[in-house]
């Protein structure tokens, strides 16, 4: 088509008709369409929003984050009382978030590797126990799971178990109501130890560097994990035992409904965790397993036959390049970890989500700010995440021709 | 078996190995001495390559014995490192470490297993990429270089160890036609430094060149083994005939 | 020859008893694999109470509570839609089942029109019909719908309207041409994949009443599925941009090299492809949408699990072995449900990569 042949052609149709008859023109109405669309689906909502909020008699703002709560939390990691602000929940509820989400990442990755490496066991029996585990837990659904846990298993639980009993306190227990446990409050001296425990890992990372320096000019190779880790437990305890053990303990004691004293982790914590780190553990077997086996067997065979170690050859071949595998989707699964912990609204289990989303949107009626407060965390969670990972996949990327 | 003068390095007693239901090997013996360079080849499927590859133990044999310079194979780990870090691989499919650069890749095993420090063993490496013709390629990574060039890094690799054999398990079958003669120069002017050589290939043209012995290979038996100019002017089996007819035909 | 025994025996000495140590660890494993299945056994069929009501789980309990899921199945199945137009549900149901059974049985003539069907037509048509309201079919409120029927009607619509508008949405995200769209289509796909499924759910049961016109009344059901479409959409996208890279760029130019138009080569040329790729990654992605079905008993639906769940709740079914009983039977059913799917989509992806194998 020819500009001369293009042009009357367009005078005759109209502006619209020629732009239509171009890509790039197509394009511009496509965008200038969805755009107004959007525009004018924000405003529609946006109007009503401010209609039913006044109706309501609701201003919109973050004001009431400093407005006393006044319900209860079972479980926080920093003191909460009733008394205490949304502002001040929120937090409680994030903190207990991240509690498990991150013991629950911890757990789960250590039982899906080994879940991943049984999969890919000469032995069929093993091999075989690897894939029931995986088939069987990643496809029924979690909630059903974190149910079965919290109302068939754990809350039935027996008489509690006590350790340390003596008459009405204890040291320890595990019951239907969770881990109570007597609360550490350290003594004067007891900074010393934390000292010392400092100076031990100042101390390793020394030596780390000298065994390294060692090796580049001589060639012998100094031990470094077993020295380093007697040094980082054995120092400070050391320092402990000296100073005749500065660190009291507020035992619990039996009160007619509660425990009073002491500090609790609630039963629905466990059943939650038992259920995140059993559910995501196939996922991340399964990803293990396609790590290793991404990685061809010759990668080993050329390693042993210069004469490595079995040890040596899963540290310095298979392991890096495996990880470069694993890593991306292993995080991913981090994340969904993350964000299936928000099923502890089932069972009551104050995260972010069950208190803030729940007991304070339902008291507030504020489902415009909390939902964006909660909705935050999450997204700035799986941004940040994401933009590491792009950052690690580039930075690992093989290089090829 | 066979003839030649210097003391064994390797000896290979009756051995045997089978995959499952597939006999690999039945019953070989084979005797390598210092200096020495055998040449190993057969149809694909007649255990040439299980053969060379229990030398070092990467398979494990039912039955038989083999001695590397003077220690016996068992399940004794620490003797079974001691003889891989005696005897040098090279495989068909190079098996570079891609995470690793061509130097790194080269002094892993001089760092970890011959103990030597960073800086010697850097001096190693280099002495031998410069012998197989590539120290310009040192930083860079494997997926970098061409099949030829991976394939002479490989054998570095193994040199830098300093092994008193090596083993080449069809080191060129995986090349383009017109790297197989950049890797081949490389590994006859090892060979002909003196390396005991034992190597797997179809490769004739560099039979003829280096091998001192020429052996044939077919459904898990030695057929023929003979100096080089008897096995390619007059073999004695007819299977090693049709062979050498359909390799040499190409 | 070798015999089928010896056979046997080989594999047994090659898969089990290899060396001494794997022999001693699988005669303890198998041994303990043994002990377990027979303890499941025994509590879930030998010592289980089988006939009667709560009173006879109640005197037996060291075994499972079958007359719990007898008694109140039809509960688990229908949820409180009325039992004499349950009918409906029945014949809603017997089509989709024969639908899929069709779909998945390769020689079926006709398959393409079947899924259109499927896909479009049926969809529509059973909603109509389980509501009713017309022609003289009793109106039924979603409100009393629910168990599985409900866990079905989530998870199709779920999965019929995400096609669409993850495909929209996954051609808008490669549209490099078009700045504004790809943002908007990477920002949406990014948000509802960045969020947990339950806010999802929160956010529409709580904030569209708020962005609704006081006229418009969505009931618990619409809220749920708007949720549902939001984020099923967000993750078709990304398994539908991940077939549209998967085809070779020789297919884009060669559809532009004929003269197509945008359009045309899509929906003639790359779709049809692109879409048989992504058949595995679909079902997977159903899989999960399946799964997540069960959060709306967090809003307050009764889905299977919901009305298995409100069923363990019910005082008057307090036994001991009530809770146990109810979650396995809806473990198995998942399961069933689940499993039978990914291993469908493991046999797609077989065919399909052993024709790519055969091509080169």
């Amino acid at each position: 088509m020819s500009e001369a042949v293009d042009h009357p052609y367009r005078e005759r149709r109209g502006v619209l008709r020629g732009l239509w008859a171009s890509r790039k023109g197509r394009g511009l109405i496509y965008q200038v369409l969805l755009f107004s669309v959007l525009l004018l689906l924000i405003l529609i909502l946006v109007s009503n929003a401010f209609y039913n909020m006044e109706q309501r008699g609701l201003k919109a703002g973050f004001g009431f984050l400093n407005r006393t709560a006044g319900f209860g939390i079972v479980q926080s990691l920093v003191s909460y009382e009733e008394t205490s602000t949304y502002g001040r929940a929120f937090v409680v509820a994030l903190l207990n978030t991240i509690l498990v989400a991150s013991i629950g990442v911890v757990l789960a990755t250590m039982l899906g590797f080994v879940i991943g490496v049984m999969r890919l066991s000469p032995n069929w029996m093993i091999a075989r126990i690897a894939t029931i585990y995986v088939e069987t837990f990643r496809n029924i659904p979690l909630l059903l799971q974190i149910l079965f846990w919290y109302v068939a298993i754990l809350k039935p639980l027996p008489a509690p178990i006590d350790l340390f009993q003596q008459g009405e306190s204890f040291f320890l227990s595990f019951n239907n109501r969770g881990l109570v446990f007597a609360t550490p409050l350290p003594q004067a001296g007891f900074s010393l130890v934390l000292w010392a425990l400092s100076l031990a890992v100042l101390a390793s990372i020394a030596w780390s560097w000298y065994a390294r320096r060692r090796q580049l000019q001589k060639g012998d190779q100094l031990p470094v994990l077993w020295p380093c880790l007697a040094g980082i437990v054995g120092l400070p305890f050391a320092v402990f035992l000296l100073l005749g053990l500065p660190l009291d303990f507020v035992p619990p004691v039996m009160a007619r409904f509660t425990y009073e004293g002491g500090s609790t982790v609630v039963i629905e914590f466990f059943a939650l965790l038992w259920a995140l780190v059993i559910y995501t553990a196939a996922f991340i077997a399964d990803i293990v397993r396609a790590g290793i086996q991404g990685i061809p067997y010759g990668q080993s065979e050329a390693a042993y036959s210069l004469g490595l170690k079995r040890t040596q050859t899963l540290k310095l071949v298979t392991i890096p390049q495996a990880l470069r595998i694993i890593i991306p989707p292993l995080t991913s699964q981090y994340l969904n970890l993350t964000k299936n912990s928000s099923l502890a609204a089932a069972i009551a289990y104050p995260d972010l989500v069950s208190v803030f989303a729940g007991t304070a949107l339902s008291q507030t009626g504020r489902a415009i700010e909390i939902m964006f407060m909660t909705l935050s965390v999450y997204l700035s969670l799986s941004l940040l995440t994401s933009l590491a990972m792009n950052i690690y996949q580039r930075r690992t990327q093989l290089v090829e021709r | 078996m066979v003839t030649g003068k210097g003391e064994k390095i390797i000896e290979i007693n009756n051995l045997q190995k089978s995959f499952g239901t597939f006999v690999a090997l039945r019953g070989v013996s084979l005797n390598v001495r210092k200096g020495e360079r055998i040449v190993i080849c057969g149809p694909s499927g007649s255990g040439k390559s299980t053969l060379i590859r229990c030398i070092n133990r990467l398979e494990v044999p039912d039955s038989g014995s083999i001695v590397v310079d003077g220690v016996a194979l068992s399940d004794d780990v620490k003797a079974i490192e001691g003889i891989r870090r005696q005897v040098g691989m090279v495989f068909q499919q190079f098996n570079l470490f891609p995470h690793l650069t061509v130097l790194e890749n080269c002094t892993l095993a001089q760092i970890w297993v011959a103990k030597r420090s960073q800086k010697a063993a850097e001096e190693t490496a280099q002495h031998y990429l410069e012998r197989v013709h590539i120290p310009e390629q040192m930083h860079k990574y494997p997926g970098q270089l061409s099949g030829g060039q991976q394939q002479r890094v490989a054998i570095a690799r193994a040199l830098c160890m300093e092994p008193k054999v090596m083993l080449y398990d069809e080191p060129t079958s995986a090349l383009d036609p017109e790297m197989i003669a950049e890797v081949l120069d490389v590994m006859v002017e090892f060979a002909e430094s003196g390396m005991t050589t034992v190597c797997v290939t179809h490769e004739m043209g560099f039979a003829r060149k280096v091998a001192d012995c020429m052996i044939f290979m077919d459904e898990g038996k030695i057929v023929e083994a003979s100096d080089p100019n008897t096995f390619f002017t007059k073999p004695k089996s007819e299977r090693t005939k049709l062979f050498l007819n359909q390799i040499l035909e190409h | 020859m070798v015999g089928l025994g010896q056979v046997f025996l080989l594999w047994l000495r090659e898969n089990l008893f290899f060396s001494w140590r794997n022999g001693v660890l699988s005669v303890v494993v198998g041994g303990f694999l043994l002990w377990i299945i027979f303890l499941l056994g025994d509590w879930f069929f030998l010592s289980a109470t089988w006939s009667g009501g709560i009173e006879d789980c109640r005197m037996r309990q060291d075994g499972a509570c079958w007359p719990f899921v007898r008694v109140r199945f039809s509960q688990f199945v229908y949820g409180f839609y009325p039992s004499v137009e349950r009918w409906r549900v029945n014949v809603v149901m017997f089509v989709f089942f024969t639908g899929i059974a069709l779909l998945v049985w390769e020689r079926t003539p006709w398959r393409g029109k079947i899924v259109l069907f499927m896909l479009c037509v049926f969809p529509l048509a059973s909603w109509f019909l389980m509501r009713g309201g017309f022609f003289g079919l009793a109106d039924v409120s979603t409100g009393r719908w629910g168990g599985f029927m409900l866990t079905l009607v989530l998870a199709s619509v779920g999965i019929v309207t995400s096609l669409p508008f993850g495909i929209l949405l996954a051609l808008g995200r490669r549209a490099e041409s078009l700045p504004f769209v790809k943002a908007f289509c990477v920002v949406f796909i990014e948000f509802w994949r960045g969020v947990p499924v339950i806010t999802v759910l929160f956010a529409t049961a709580f904030m569209l009443p708020l962005f609704m016109p006081a006229s418009v009344n969505f009931d618990q059901l619409l809220r749920a599925m708007v949720g549902f479409i939001l984020f099923s959409s967000a993750y078709m996208a990304e398994v539908v941009r991940g077939g549209l890279e998967g085809l070779q760029r020789g297919q884009y130019e060669a559809s532009d090299a004929l003269g197509m138009t945008y359009w045309q080569s899509r929906i003639r040329v790359i779709l049809p492809q692109a879409l048989k790729i992504m058949i595995p990654g679909i079902l997977l992605t159903f899989i999960g949408l399946f799964k997540d079905t069960t959060l709306v008993l967090i809003i307050g639906l009764l889905d299977f699990l919901g009305m298995i769940q409100a069923g363990i709740s019910d005082p008057r079914w307090g036994a001991p072995n009530v809770p146990f009983t109810g979650y396995a039977f809806a473990a198995v059913v998942y399961f069933c449900f689940c499993y039978s799917m990914s291993l469908y989509a493991r046999h797609i992806e077989k065919k399909f990569s052993a024709g790519r194998d055969r091509r080169h």
